[in-house]
């Protein structure tokens, strides 16, 4: 017997990994430069929860996949044309910055409050999904209070593996020090899984279910809530890019050999 | 004034691991503080740091605390931060507190910051955007739990005795259980945070060669040949393990585990040797914490060096390697 999941990820847009990312000072506080110019990804953690998410939904039938984001709503509708092709799900949109230099707890009371409001949600069905730290506060912070505001207090970070057995509670691998996983047996649903990269690769584009999606994806965007996040109580000294520059030394027509005696010397010093 | 307080979990010998004592060392450096210890024997953990200046020790011990996991752990932090009525909480930032620190600051109405590289008595240093710009910064939320980064502060020595310790009652009950850990088999274990070494392969192992063809087989001989005889700890950049969602040949013992850098782990290794990497910026970030940088590439602007190692060997790293693992083995 299967069991029916509702599975709401949590995540937001990043700027493209490969992009020079500078801080400049606002009257807001620390931002990026060109923020709104940079091209924007879904949160790459969050990326992978989802596809988990979706891998689930999939072997276990009548579940449903819920995406809730707090982003600029122009921004998202960006990226989500990108991600609407890759997994089934609802969005659930929420006006708000995406910035790293908000705090955790502003856009986790925004993500409680849209999860408790989806139309019948069961606490008993429930798994939260979302990336264990994000690309852009990387503080592993938001999905823990998420589950406090909900009352979840099964929580698991830095997951790469989720098996359920045929009585709902399930298997869980967390990462922990020195390249290993803690594995956890939990009873069942509702619970908080904060994702490593999982073992999912990249689903290829599906023009179907981009379909599907965009056709619940546009009144989602249009109907999203302005959110309060900010970094109230909080001041930044400085935000500035590390200045540590090294004087490489570039050693060119040396022989293998003459290189190799030399990384030994070095490695053994 | 702030009332300190330093948690710690005990292993499963009962004793306190380098990052409790880095995080002692760093609340000790701001006052007077008080410890609060976890674990399933707490009292040989408080009498390894009984010289270690706490005003008070407060434990929860039992066998359901013994457990990394959050119901449990929440519940006795909160308990001992309110017991201490601590306005500074700071943790060692472990995969134990990673899971929990946030959620003790939500319950205790206050606020965390995670992945902290410095304290002073009223300002932390952080990293945002995935180790790519630091911040400096103070906030008036109390309670305010910190959770510093391993590596980032000299542990405490002091001198251990007998730590008288008081007892803070829990109740907690979870629905999870913690089975086991699962490792790769010692031989093939190459995640060592330990090792004084951290050997960084990048993608250029996987691509066509001077001959024009791919020489993958070669390519993990000689990684792991070195890794056995060196017992480096082994890193990837984010290409290369990305490289196994592309369908690309892959090194069959690299796993996103091993990845360093923009979505992977940032190690602290004393030296870092690098080889067939190309660098952008959000990748090399992995790089950050190794102290001493070496590289080998053919490229003499590879982004891995340029300005980021003390050394660049323009040179085939297949053929550079191969000399190495010869002379480790003493032919």
């Amino acid at each position: 017997m299967s069991i029916a999941f509702q599975i709401v990820v949590c995540g937001s847009i990043v700027p493209d990994p490969l992009q020079t990312l500078e801080p400049v000072t606002t009257p807001a506080g620390p931002a990026l430069k060109n923020e709104m110019m940079l091209p924007a990804v879904l949160d790459p953690w969050a990326w992978h929860s989802l596809f988990e998410a979706a891998h689930l939904a999939k072997n276990n039938p009548g579940s449903k996949v819920w995406l809730v984001c707090v982003a600029p709503k122009a921004k998202l509708q960006q990226v989500m044309m990108t991600v609407a092709q890759k997994a089934g799900f609802e969005l659930v949109a929420i006006d708000g910055p995406a910035s790293g230099f908000t705090e955790a707890a502003d856009v986790a009371n925004a993500l409680a409050d849209a999860i408790k409001a989806i139309p019948g949600l069961d606490m008993t069905k429930l798994l939260v999904f979302g990336g264990w730290e994000s690309a852009s506060r990387g503080a592993g912070a938001t999905m823990q209070i998420v589950g406090e505001k909900l009352g979840i207090t099964d929580q698991f970070q830095g997951v790469d593996q989720i098996t359920v057995a045929a009585d709902g509670s399930f298997e869980v691998l967390e990462r922990v020090e020195g390249g290993k996983h803690q594995v956890s047996k939990c009873a069942g649903a509702p619970a908080v899984l904060g994702w490593a990269t999982g073992n999912l690769p990249e689903p290829p584009n599906n023009p179907q279910i981009g379909m599907a999606n965009m056709r619940t994806m546009m009144p989602a965007l249009q109907k999203a809530k302005p959110a309060k996040i900010g970094a109230e109580g909080v001041t930044f000294a400085s935000v500035a890019l590390p200045k540590q520059q090294r004087q490489t030394k570039i050693v060119k027509d040396m022989s293998a050999d003459d290189i190799a005696k030399e990384i030994i010397a070095w490695i053994q010093q | 004034m702030e009332t300190i307080l330093i948690l710690a979990h005990t292993e499963t010998d009962g004793s306190l691991a380098k990052p409790a004592l880095e995080a002692i060392a760093a609340g000790k450096s701001l006052g007077s503080f008080s410890v609060g210890l976890i674990g399933a024997d707490t009292q040989k953990a408080a009498n390894q740091i009984a010289g270690c200046g706490a005003a008070k020790f407060l434990a929860v011990t039992g066998t359901d605390f013994a457990q990394p996991r959050y119901a449990t752990d929440t519940a006795a932090a909160e308990a001992i931060a309110k017991a201490a009525a601590a306005t500074m909480i700071i943790v060692p930032h472990t995969s134990r507190w990673g899971r929990v620190a946030a959620g003790v600051a939500a319950r205790l109405s206050g606020r965390a910051d995670t992945h902290v590289t410095g304290v002073t008595a009223n300002s932390i240093t952080r990293w945002y955007y995935r180790q790519r710009m630091e911040a400096q910064m103070t906030r008036t939320q109390r309670p305010w739990v910190i959770a510093l980064d391993p590596g980032c502060v000299a542990p405490i020595e002091c001198a251990a005795g007998t730590a008288a310790t008081t007892t803070v009652s829990v109740t907690a009950v979870s629905r999870t259980q913690v089975t086991g850990v699962k490792a790769p088999e010692a031989s093939q274990q190459t995640i060592r945070p330990d090792a004084k070494l951290l050997f960084v392969a990048g993608a250029g192992w996987t691509k066509k060669q001077a001959d024009s063809k791919t020489h993958v087989p070669e390519a993990a001989e000689l990684i792991l040949g070195f890794l056995n005889a060196s017992k480096a700890s082994l890193g990837s950049s984010k290409s290369l393990v990305d490289l196994s969602g592309e369908g690309q040949a892959v090194l069959p013992f690299m796993s996103h585990l091993n990845q360093i850098g923009q979505t992977g782990s940032t190690p602290r290794h004393p030296k870092g040797l690098s080889t067939c990497c190309h660098g952008e910026e959000p990748h090399t970030v992995g790089w950050r914490f190794v102290n001493e940088r070496r590289a080998i590439s053919l490229d003499p602007n590879c982004g891995w060096a340029r300005g980021k190692a003390d050394v660049l060997y323009v040179a085939d790293s297949f053929a550079v390697m191969r000399k190495v693992n010869a002379l480790l083995a003493g032919k």
